[in-house]
């Protein structure tokens, strides 16, 4: 192996390079300079995000253990600009929640490490190493959602998700250990070449897809989402909301397309009626919820009900509509939580109902949040509209009519919801709105980041076709 | 830059103009000017297709222009117009300017307000230029969106409840929508694994096999048919428009339910026209409903909004009635009423906004002799009135005249009984309106309070001055606007009678 070839693995290695400087620079600073940590780090990982964009050779690496494509490329490089807007808009968060003793180095030692985690996962050529980056990518986040001590919320939402992170994970070994147990072998392309369709290897199937499934929470997979969510601090809400999903998707549709592509018939079954449980039990519940990240939770599961539609019939302008959606989710739903994080960092208040009268007092931050809303219900011209238009078109070349019936009239219920936050803040009237926050520069660059993104990625239609060009040949 | 492009850059520089105004004033100023820029634009178009028609072009569409926008999708945006849509981009001129004169006064929110209105009009204006279905989609759902924020914060009585109804029903019923474009776009490339099309024009050189157009045409046409208030799910109008402020009401009433009305005959007619011939019979019992139902409604409504808001469902139940009858003279007709109806409902709407400014009351038990007071609005609306119950030398006469004469064409029962049944409703539509100009306008001043109240103001006559013209203009000399129309119509129609 020589030094071009290590280089496939480039982003993995800038990420641990970061991870290194991040805890010397904790080691060398004082309580007083800690917080240079942030603008140094942020600045960094603008430099990584933007470096993940140049062009590299691709290949595989250790025997077929590690490989990377340009697809792979890219969905690295959407993580990447997902990190980096976590990172800008937590800034103000950890200025005023980790001051002292406290080590902001931390939190940015645990993202990049699960990021790195999400990397291998994704670039995975053998299911040790897809397993291996999957525990690295979850089991740090435990100790970010925990990471408010003095709330006793934070510390139970820590142990529900690594309980039910372990539980699924061990679901997801067993599946494992019978693919292994099947074909003897646990690389990619072994297993997709020696697929038997017999009954054993489709439960092997099924154990693995719940695992994933836990990570996306999809139905009935979900019943973590909404507390976890609730109890974490916003910013690692976002996180978890955003990031992790998208990166379990990308593994998931990878592992439908290639590994498990012999029993295509099997899971577009399974995905069929998850899908449909998913978004109309996510959007049910999110129509009752009183607090804002109960609800965003709710309808991050209803998001994720309509990822299927374009995996389902295994089509490859199915797959580049699913990576243009999760695309469009990472900027709309980090716009929304962005907005949410600012307020409740600023005021303390997660009520929909203490959102009443917001732009009255906030203009800026109420428009973020409906074009952000918007871009999730799929409302024009905002991205949204976009994504779920192809999501609905793949499914319907495929011949699922039903399908995209059903997921319309969800798409209807979710409007009504979003609108229901919409109302509140433009609408409804309140004696004490929330007051005139002001806003960092880093929130405002996160936000600004988003509605660019909200409104940019719909209309240019490059973007889609650049991604379809590197799907092609996938079938 | 080319002719149809500007009318849609026009609003968004509008919107940009609003955006950096400071005061009052400014902001009204800037959209009165964007939107006059528009009308002036809107009539400019309609010369510069007379003229390319005078020069021999015999295209089915002019100005003609398409960009790929997503190609992996092979989804274009293509724009293009015939006779019918021109008249309609016209009547939306017309419209959103005097809409915009008769919002002089809103200064809650004003910048938000007049933003909203003319991101509303963009979208209108797309949807009657596109000629490709993705696009045609994307303006529709542009168009119904804002509608949610102007009734909900500038709207009255029970604003929140009709501001989501009727963005439910609507965003339901483009889900029906999407389903029928899907169903179309899917089954659109000539070979099997051949390129899919969003285009109408290329779309209509198909012959889509029946037992898929049995699926969608009922789709595409709920799905404009909602937008054009078909029963039964017209109720989001009557709600909608009488919570809705002034100027919203115009152009929801005039010009957003005419989408649904021009999107039945483009899309699911023109594209399914077999379809449409053997399941049309279903769609002429619920629009003859729609008409009489909706006149009938009329009558006891004590509310002037409601009265229109149901009259409006009655006359654009006859817009779909006389397009499902897929005869020239009726689908004539039928643009025809469009245009009547939008101009009509408009001056309709803009009146009683100014009379409840004035009365604040919109109840017709508590008004009465506003003859005496208010003579100027009151002759506005007397003459509204004579032209919606379909009076010789107004628009509404030509309009129906046409589509009762080209319904009546059939020579079988079932269409015979429809358009007998359709007919009562003249007779219905002059109880109500006479009813209400008797109450309102003649008699003694009931409420002593009106006799100190002010005739119109210089925007408010202006509004009212050139819709009326334009309602007397088309009464007077329909000819020039018939033929305008009925070239257009030739290739729907003959699609639609070489099936029979």
């Amino acid at each position: 192996m020589d030094f071009g070839q290590f280089l496939y693995m480039r982003h993995e290695i800038i990420l641990s390079a970061l991870a290194l400087i991040v805890l010397i620079m904790e080691i060398s600073s004082d309580n007083k300079s800690k917080a240079n940590i942030i603008p140094v780090l942020v600045a960094l990982f603008f430099i990584n995000t933007v470096a993940g964009f140049l062009p590299v050779e691709t290949g595989s690496l250790f025997g077929g253990m590690y490989k990377t494509t340009a697809l792979i490329i890219l969905m690295k490089n959407i993580l990447n600009a997902g990190v980096l807007i976590v990172f800008i808009q937590s800034a103000g968060w950890l200025k005023s929640n980790f001051t002292g003793n406290d080590n902001i180095g931390g939190y940015f030692f645990i993202v990049i490490s699960s990021l790195i985690g999400m990397d291998f996962m994704i670039s995975a050529g053998n299911f040790l190493m897809f397993y291996i980056g999957l525990e690295l990518a979850t089991i740090p986040l435990a100790a970010l959602v925990a990471s408010e001590k003095l709330k006793e919320r934070s510390a139970e939402a820590g142990v529900k998700l690594i309980l039910s992170a372990a539980l699924s994970s061990g679901i997801l070994l067993y599946g494992l250990s019978l693919l292994y147990g099947t074909n003897g072998s646990l690389y990619f392309d072994n297993i997709a070449s020696s697929f038997q369709n017999n009954s054993l290897q489709v439960l092997a199937f099924i154990f693995i897809f719940t695992g994933i499934a836990f990570k996306i929470s999809i139905v009935p997979f979900h019943l973590w989402t909404a507390d976890v969510y609730e109890g974490a601090p916003v910013n690692i809400t976002s996180f978890l909301s955003v990031i992790s999903k998208a990166s379990a998707v990308f593994i998931l549709i990878i592992l439908l397309f290639t590994v498990f592509r012999g029993i295509e018939g099997i899971w577009n079954s399974v995905l069929y009626f998850t899908s449909v449980l998913t978004m109309t039990i996510g959007n049910l519940f999110a129509i009752r919820q009183k607090n804002i990240k109960r609800f965003l939770a709710f309808s991050s599961i209803a998001q994720a009900g309509f990822i299927p539609l374009g995996i389902i019939g295994g089509s490859a302008l199915g797959f580049s509509s699913v990576v243009y959606f999760v695309l469009i989710y990472l900027f709309s739903n980090l716009g929304a939580f962005g907005v949410v994080a600012a307020i409740t960092n600023a005021t303390g208040k997660e009520n929909i109902d203490e959102y009443n009268g917001l732009y009255s007092t906030n203009k800026g931050l109420s428009l973020v949040m409906m074009l952000s809303l918007f871009s999730l219900a799929g409302i024009p011209p905002v991205a949204g509209f976009f994504g779920k238009f192809f999501l609905f078109t793949s499914a319907a070349k495929q011949g699922y009519y039903l399908l995209v019936f059903i997921a319309l009239i969800n798409a209807t219920v979710s409007l009504y919801y979003y609108l229901l936050v919409v109302k509140a803040m433009f609408i409804n009237k309140n004696e004490v709105p929330i007051e005139n926050i002001k806003n960092d520069g880093y929130t405002k660059l996160g936000l600004i980041i988003c509605t660019i993104g909200i409104i940019a990625i719909g209309f240019a239609g490059i973007i889609f076709d650049y991604i379809n060009s590197l799907t092609f040949g996938i079938k | 830059m080319d002719i149809l492009t500007l009318l849609l850059i026009v609003p968004v520089l509008t919107v940009i103009a609003i955006i950096i105004s400071r005061t009052q004033n400014q902001i009204r100023m800037s959209a009165a000017v964007g939107m006059g820029v528009q009308l002036i634009q809107t009539i400019n178009l309609i010369f510069a297709y007379l003229a390319e028609r005078r020069n021999g072009n015999i295209d089915d569409m002019l100005f003609v222009k398409s960009w790929m926008w997503f190609k992996s999708f092979n989804i274009q945006f293509s724009i293009g117009v015939d006779g019918i849509s021109v008249a309609l981009i016209a009547l939306t001129g017309i419209v959103i300017f005097t809409g915009v004169l008769t919002s002089w006064k809103v200064d809650n929110l004003s910048k938000e307000f007049f933003i909203s209105l003319i991101v509303l009009t963009t979208g209108v204006f797309g949807f009657f230029i596109s000629l490709d279905l993705f696009t045609m989609f994307l303006f529709f759902e542009l168009a119904v969106i804002p509608m949610y924020l102007l009734i909900g914060v500038w709207g009255s009585g029970p604003k929140e409840y009709a501001a989501m109804k009727l963005t439910l029903m609507l965003m339901g019923a483009s889900a029906l929508l999407l389903l029928g474009i899907l169903g179309l776009y899917v089954n659109s490339s000539a070979a099997p694994g051949g390129l899919m099309t969003f285009n109408i024009i290329e779309l209509s050189k198909l012959n889509i096999p029946i037992e898929v157009q049995r699926i969608f045409f009922p789709m595409l046409f709920i799905g404009f048919g909602v937008l054009g208030a078909l029963f039964p799910f017209h109720t989001w109008s009557p709600d909608g428009h009488s919570s809705a402020p002034t100027a919203v009401s115009m152009l929801h009433a005039g010009v957003l339910m005419k989408m649904g009305g021009y999107g039945c005959l483009r899309v699911a007619m023109f594209l399914m026209p077999d379809a449409a011939n053997e399941m049309g019979w279903i769609f002429i019992v619920l629009t003859s409903i729609s008409v009489v139902y909706g006149a009938f409604g009329a009558i006891v409504q004590k509310d002037l909004k409601y009265i229109n808001a149901y009259s409006s469902v009655s006359h654009c139940g006859l817009v779909l009635f006389a397009i499902l009858m897929s005869d020239k003279i009726s689908t004539n007709g039928a643009v025809l009423q469009m245009i009547s109806h939008g101009l009509m409902t408009a001056l309709f709407f803009a009146l009683i906004g100014m009379i409840y400014e004035r009365t604040h009351t919109r109840d017709i038990r508590f008004m009465g002799g506003l003859m005496k007071v208010i003579p100027f609005l009151a002759v506005g609306y007397m003459i509204a009135g004579l032209a919606s119950l379909g009076l010789p030398g107004l628009s509404g006469f030509v309009a129906e005249m046409n589509i009762f004469v080209g319904a009546f064409q059939h020579a079988d029962t079932f269409h015979r009984i429809a358009t007998v049944v359709v007919c009562s409703s003249i007779v219905i539509t002059a109880v109500y309106i006479l009813r209400v100009v008797a109450t309102l306008l003649l008699g003694p001043v009931k409420n002593n309070d009106f006799n100190l109240i002010k005739d119109a103001i210089w925007f408010e006559r202006a509004t009212v001055v050139i819709l009326i013209i334009a309602i007397a203009g088309i009464g007077m000399a329909p000819m020039w606007l018939s033929d305008f129309i009925s070239n257009s119509l030739n290739p729907i129609i003959n699609k639609l009678s070489m099936i029979k």
